[in-house]
């Protein structure tokens, strides 16, 4: 056989077997997802048969007498992000508006680049900074504030009651909120560049102001891609667990104040996981974990079919 | 000036002068947390740092186990990541395109892209580490090989669409195969493109922590065993950051600090490689 012939044999092999190969590593991207379902449902399977539906209304978590609830930290979860988003939203609308409409141009690739590095900077990092420079600073100059003045008043005064600790749920969510920050922004800020400038140039003509412009048809025009982005800062900030592990406090309780310490799914997890003993106490743990998939994976499921529609209907990819 | 538009006016100034302040809000933390780890972690750097193992408390040591570990799964991690991502984003943007599975897998792997890394960590806990029995080495850089694959799938999709169909006609049209249309001429006009992707999945996965944190564990020796529990930086920042020891949480800030400089420098040299690539890339298209 001549050499022609065996590299055209060679060629053809590797024809046939090139496309099989980028399906089987695209069909890996699926495999990996199902496996963490069946891998976290196989691992909870002990503690979602022994508590059941309890096991969402259960607010102990005492490894001595091996009852296990999720309430604490589902709490903690919920609270800790909720706190992050009402912060993180209105300060990311105003960096993307400011980089799509005040800054000067020649400031914009700067000063984005600066706020994308803020989302580099890894978790465990914002973790050790809000413990020993964050909570200080809460704890002897903002915490005994709140606890004077919003804490007096009627109704609300209950979330800011107790003692200041520096850590606790008000902390994690301070500390969230500058996690998602800068991920909402880059969206926020790209859906912001999609609107057509005929539309802008169109209210400009009419005597609209700048910030009329932004609110009445840039926000309207983006409100879509806009939702999508604040919902991926929100499946970061129910999931993020280095950052909230330092500055939680890690207390299985639930309490009004946002100044008490708790815990939250992703923390205790991170805590408690290589140290649990026995079956139900491990069990219990990945149940927690199944819960984090289901509540992240719909956020994200959801944020990412709205991204994805506004893809589809501008023929681009944000 | 009517009174109306000057409340307009008004109106306009405040909201963009808060836009402003959100802005500097953003910068001034990024320089807080800057300036903190420069001037806690810097106090801590020594040759020491890097050729001692961690130590016990109250005695010398430095984090040479740690960076090492660190180093070698990160590494492994982008080695059995990567390619996977790239051939899975290659399916999409030369075979899949807008097929059904195309956009399952775009779908799904959106999905893996932002879905908490705990998750990754006790995934592979269940698979690698109590199948084996032991936490070890291999387990972390499996985990981390997980962050790997979504993110470089994304970026080598995005990139490999950038390649002008003309160049993929052209190779055609002289008889190329679809594999050597591919490999000789689409990955090499996507080479900056695909290098930027595979450098921010490595920044990426060099500051996780909580995959680690059940798969390589912690170990306060220098090994280079892939089946022993390893020591690695973002763990060991952990462990001693949360210590009562001072010169253990010293350990702890310099870590963070070396930690930060390399994914921030990788991050910048990213953009820069893709700027360039854009400036004087391809100009078909």
């Amino acid at each position: 056989m001549s050499r022609i012939e065996t590299q055209a044999r060679r060629d053809a092999l590797i024809e046939a077997a090139f496309k099989p190969a980028t399906l089987l590593a695209a069909v890996t991207v699926l495999v990996v997802l199902a496996g963490i379902v069946v891998g976290l449902v196989h691992g909870a399977w002990p503690a979602l048969v022994r508590f059941q539906w309890r096991f969402l209304t259960t607010a102990t978590w005492n490894p001595v007498t091996e009852v296990f609830g999720a309430l604490a930290p589902l709490y903690g979860t919920l609270v800790t992000s909720t706190i992050a988003m009402l912060i993180a939203v209105p300060v990311a609308f105003g960096i993307a508006i400011f980089l799509t409409e005040t800054c000067p141009r020649e400031l914009r690739a700067p000063i984005g680049t600066a706020i994308e590095l803020l989302a580099a900077i890894p978790s465990i990092v914002y973790g050790i900074w809000g413990l020993f420079v964050l909570a200080p600073i809460l704890q002897h100059h903002v915490q005994p504030w709140l606890i004077g003045h919003p804490g007096k008043w009627p109704v609300i005064g209950k979330l800011f009651a107790g003692p200041p600790f520096g850590i606790g749920i008000l902390t994690a969510g301070l500390v969230l909120a500058i996690m998602v920050l800068p991920f909402i922004a880059a969206v926020v800020r790209d859906v912001f560049l999609t609107v057509p400038r005929s539309l802008k140039e169109a209210a400009y003509g009419i005597g609209a102001t700048r910030w009329e412009v932004i609110r009445d048809v840039v926000i309207p025009y983006t409100r879509g891609g806009a939702v999508g982005g604040i919902m991926i800062g929100l499946g970061r900030a129910l999931g993020e667990t280095m950052a909230v592990t330092f500055v939680v406090g890690n207390a299985y309780r639930i309490s009004a104040s946002l100044m008490a310490p708790g815990t939250t799914i992703s923390a205790a997890i991170a805590n408690e996981f290589t140290e649990a003993v026995g079956d139900l106490y491990t069990s219990s743990l990945i149940a927690l974990g199944l819960l984090l998939f289901v509540i992240t994976f719909t956020v994200i499921a959801l944020a990412r079919l709205i991204l994805m529609r506004l893809e589809r209907r501008s023929g681009r990819r944000t | 000036m009517t009174h109306g538009l000057r409340i307009r006016k008004v109106g306009n100034l405040v909201a963009m002068a808060l836009s402003g302040l959100a802005t500097c809000i953003g910068l001034g933390i990024l320089a807080a947390i800057l300036w903190t780890l420069l001037s806690r972690g810097v106090a801590g750097l020594s040759w020491s740092v890097f050729v001692e193992s961690t130590p016990a408390p109250g005695s010398h040591g430095g984090l040479a186990n740690a960076i090492f570990g660190s180093l070698l799964m990160t590494a492994l991690g982008t080695l059995i990541g990567a390619p996977i991502g790239i051939l899975a984003g290659t399916y999409l943007s030369e075979y899949g395109r807008d097929g059904r599975l195309a956009t399952v897998v775009r779908f799904i792997n959106d999905v893996l892209l932002s879905a908490p890394s705990i998750l990754i960590g006790l995934f592979v806990y269940t698979i690698v580490v109590a199948t084996m029995g032991h936490f070890s080495a291999l387990a972390g850089a499996i985990a981390l090989s997980i962050i790997v694959i979504p993110v470089t799938v994304r970026t080598g999709e995005d990139m490999l669409r950038l390649v002008p169909v003309e160049l993929r006609e052209g190779s055609a049209a002289l008889g190329a195969q679809s594999w050597r249309t591919i490999t000789g001429v689409v990955y090499p006009a996507a080479r900056n493109g695909l290098l930027t992707g595979i450098l921010l999945a490595v920044a990426r996965i060099s500051g996780e922590t909580a995959p680690l944190l059940f798969t390589a564990l912690n170990n306060q020796f220098f090994t280079h065993r892939l089946d022993r529990p390893m020591a690695n930086l973002p763990v060991v920042i952990f462990q001693y950051a949360m210590s009562p020891y001072e010169d253990w949480q010293q350990l702890a800030w310099t870590g963070a600090l070396l930690i930060t400089a390399f994914i921030l420098v990788l991050s910048v040299v990213a953009r820069l490689i893709a700027r360039f690539s854009a400036g004087s890339g391809t100009q078909a298209g």
